[in-house]
């Protein structure tokens, strides 16, 4: 295993260093001491693993495609901006706009994200991003989501009020949220509705909470015990009819 | 259904002593305005379904097709013209947003054909460009504050330069809105003339990546067939913020133009619609746009310059220090006369500010500021020939994009109705059927032509001004006069 220590260095550096030690083929990379650092992960292609103490900064793992991300610690905005492949695993809270127009790979987060989470993702033949939240998530949460699969657990929260904000699925033209606990129908768009989670959808759920039992050390039995809802859109063309031909 | 209150916009005229009945004109139009009667053998025309695009007129072989304007006209009133009240008939009878294609037709004043170019006589020499050389190469990109030199080589490395031979580039447009071989004509000639294409908020097909060096390639809010490989597979990335003809609002591609290739190229599924919402939700500031413009720098290991591509509008002089002060090399000002695929007629025809004011403003607060130097800048929207080039480059731009020019060079006839998809020259339509009449050769063979002819052009009138590299004319306003403005457009 490769180690860096990051303290004081500027992103540039850490990130040029993190890029050539990819180059070289590391297997595993831990950077330590992380405090703030942007753009970590941008772009990386192929197999490598980064573990991450500290706070990376924002951006981190945009336009990831391939490798695997951990982060021991808490996040900040844009993980996993645009990410095309691989995957991210933070054992803390994110910020906002986690998962923004993302294609491919895998997002686990133990606890809360922030705003405009999984806005614009989408699917593309054999890749269908995932975003597991085990806490709560803010407003617009999958706003004109188009294809994927968010899970919302809200492990910390036992409330309808508490688990979203507002504006969830508003615009959503495709893909999926389910959530462990129902959402308030006046939280969510118009574009959207709401049912329970069927046979199907549960086997699709189990696969990725086992993951996230398994990343976090939660008991996947307990989690899997809750009716899940299943958040989706009424069709994929939600504007086709708002223009004069 | 009730009859429709619309009357027919355009007349056909046959000449009926003409016609031979060869029935090309049935063949040739997509909206299905003729149609051959066996019985009497004779070909009608429903004038409802014409758009004016002059396919039928062009390709009839005996010339025995006009098309006019509807002679019609309602009770004259300058308050309720025949276009209000068509608009109001048709949005009552559909409920829908009016959409509109290309840019703005209506008669506001065109800045460019109210300035005029100076030239020597006497005191300063001008110059023959037959004779003597003339330079057009322009770089794009971040100038350093000096140049430090050591043992007659550089010693800092520059940041990254787009080189164009002509100071005239392609402007974005997307696979989706114009047809793939309209995108390749439009690569092929880019790659001849060693200057720029687009490929908009698209994706890059696989079949023009070797036009690598010659595409920028565009982010836009939908982030549409953004990957790793797509951002390194162009010379610059553009991000796009806004468009002159549509400021402010996003964009949708309908979900039944989304064929197997666009789906491919895009990378979304095959009928859903492709939106692109109004903002970058990863941008709600200059800071967040500082932020993408690095991600994607990171992205690309400091490779390629970034452009960022706004609408002009109020303030753009102050938008525009802030961009550059985010880290754009390049920063693109598309004017309300810019061209469109599709946006909605209201947006189109009431939204921005004349692309010669926002120049002049944004060269202007630059220099003021200290920061020209940081970018560079392109002027778009509603360039048409290569005097509106030289203006724009004597205003203060380092180059231009020409989008509808180049359409019209492929043969496009400005009917406006890109959006229905039904294009009957090939370009601005998805329909196999219609795609295959534009033959990318032919067409990039054109646009060759037409960047060569301005080129020729620009040149005669910087030796007219004793100038003999393009260089010396940016933002040099002096060789502009300004003709029945009033002093505050001066």
């Amino acid at each position: 295993m490769k180690v860096i220590d990051a303290s004081g260095m500027h992103y540039k550096d850490l990130n040029a260093m993190i890029k050539q030690l990819i180059k070289g083929n590391a297997a595993e990379i831990l950077v330590k001491n992380v405090q703030g650092q942007r753009y970590i992960g941008d772009g990386i292609q192929g197999n490598s693993k980064i573990i991450i103490e500290g706070t990376p900064g924002n951006d981190m793992a945009a336009y990831m495609d391939g490798a695997t991300i951990v982060v021991h610690g808490n996040a900040q905005d844009g993980v996993a901006n645009t990410m095309n492949d691989g995957k991210v695993v933070i054992h803390g809270n994110t910020g906002d706009i986690l998962g923004y127009a993302m294609r491919g790979g895998e997002v686990y987060i133990k606890g809360d994200v922030g705003y405009r989470v999984g806005i614009h993702m989408k699917e593309y033949l054999d890749k269908k991003p995932v975003i597991v939240i085990g806490g709560k998530a803010g407003a617009f949460l999958g706003e004109y989501m188009a294809g994927g699969i968010i899970i919302l657990l809200g492990l910390n929260v036992d409330d309808t009020q508490k688990i979203v904000g507002n504006y969830c699925g508003t615009g959503m033209h495709g893909g999926v949220i389910y959530s462990r606990i129902p959402i308030d129908s006046y939280k969510l768009g118009k574009e959207v509705k709401q049912t329970q989670a069927e046979d199907g959808d549960m086997e699709i759920i189990g696969l990725y909470v086992k993951k996230f039992s398994d990343y976090f050390g939660f008991d996947y039995r307990s989690i899997m015990d809750s009716q899940f809802v299943k958040i989706y859109p009424y069709n994929h063309r939600p504007y086709g009819n708002l223009y004069a031909y | 259904m009730a009859i429709s209150l619309l009357t027919p916009e355009f007349i056909i005229e046959r000449n009926d002593a003409r016609c031979i009945r060869c029935q090309v004109c049935v063949r040739q139009c997509a909206n299905l305005a003729h149609i051959y009667d066996q019985e009497e053998d004779r070909v009608l025309a429903d004038d409802s379904k014409c758009v004016n695009c002059h396919r039928c007129v062009t390709l009839c072989p005996t010339r025995a097709i006009t098309i006019r304007k509807n002679p019609l006209e309602f009770k004259e009133n300058a308050s309720w013209t025949a276009t209000a009240i068509r608009e109001i008939y048709k949005q009552a009878e559909t409920g829908g947003i009016l959409l509109t294609g290309m840019g703005n037709d209506k008669p506001y004043p065109i800045y460019w054909d109210r300035m005029l170019i100076n030239a020597s006589q006497v005191t300063n020499p001008s110059i023959d460009p037959l004779r003597e050389p003339m330079e057009l190469k322009t770089f794009l990109g971040r100038k350093p504050e000096m140049l430090k030199v050591e043992n007659g080589k550089l010693k800092e490395k520059l940041p990254p330069q787009l080189e164009l031979e002509v100071p005239i580039m392609f402007s974005a447009m997307s696979f989706g809105s114009i047809s793939f071989n309209a995108c390749q004509a439009l690569a092929m000639a880019a790659s001849e003339l060693g200057i720029m294409y687009n490929t908009g908020e698209g994706g890059l097909h696989k079949n023009l990546r070797k036009y690598g060096k010659n595409t920028i390639v565009q982010v836009a809010s939908g982030r549409f067939g953004v990957d790793p490989e797509y951002l390194n597979a162009g010379a610059a990335i553009e991000i796009k913020i806004g468009q002159g003809a549509k400021p402010g609002i996003g964009g949708h591609l309908p979900g039944e133009k989304v064929t197997a290739q666009i789906s491919q190229t895009r990378m979304i599924p095959l009928g859903s619609d492709a939106i692109s919402p109004a903002p970058h939700h990863d941008i709600y500031s200059i800071e967040d746009l500082r932020q993408l413009i690095f991600s994607l720098k990171e992205a690309t290991d400091y490779r390629k310059p970034v452009a960022v591509k706004i609408a002009a509008v109020h303030n753009v002089a102050a938008i525009c220090s802030g961009i550059a002060r985010a880290g754009a090399d390049i920063i693109v000002i598309d004017g309300f006369r810019g061209g469109t695929g599709a946006a909605p007629l209201r947006i189109r025809d009431n939204v921005g500010i004349p692309i010669e004011f926002a120049l002049a403003a944004v060269d202007t607060r630059l220099r003021q500021e200290g920061i020209r130097n940081q970018v560079s800048l392109v002027c778009a929207g509603g360039i048409r020939n290569s005097s509106d080039v030289i203006k724009a480059i004597a205003l203060g731009a380092d180059a231009v994009y020409i989008g509808q020019a180049a359409l019209i060079a492929m043969g496009c006839h400005m009917c406006q109705k890109c959006y229905t998809g039904k294009c009957n020259w090939g370009i601005a339509t998805q329909d196999p059927n219609l795609v295959k009449r534009l033959n990318p050769e032919i067409a990039a063979r054109r646009l060759v032509n037409l960047i060569k002819a301005w080129a020729h052009e620009m040149k005669e009138m910087l030796g007219g001004m004793g100038i003999n590299a393009i260089e010396s004319l940016r933002g040099n306003r002096f060789m502009l006069r300004g003709i029945g403005l009033t002093s505050r457009e001066l």
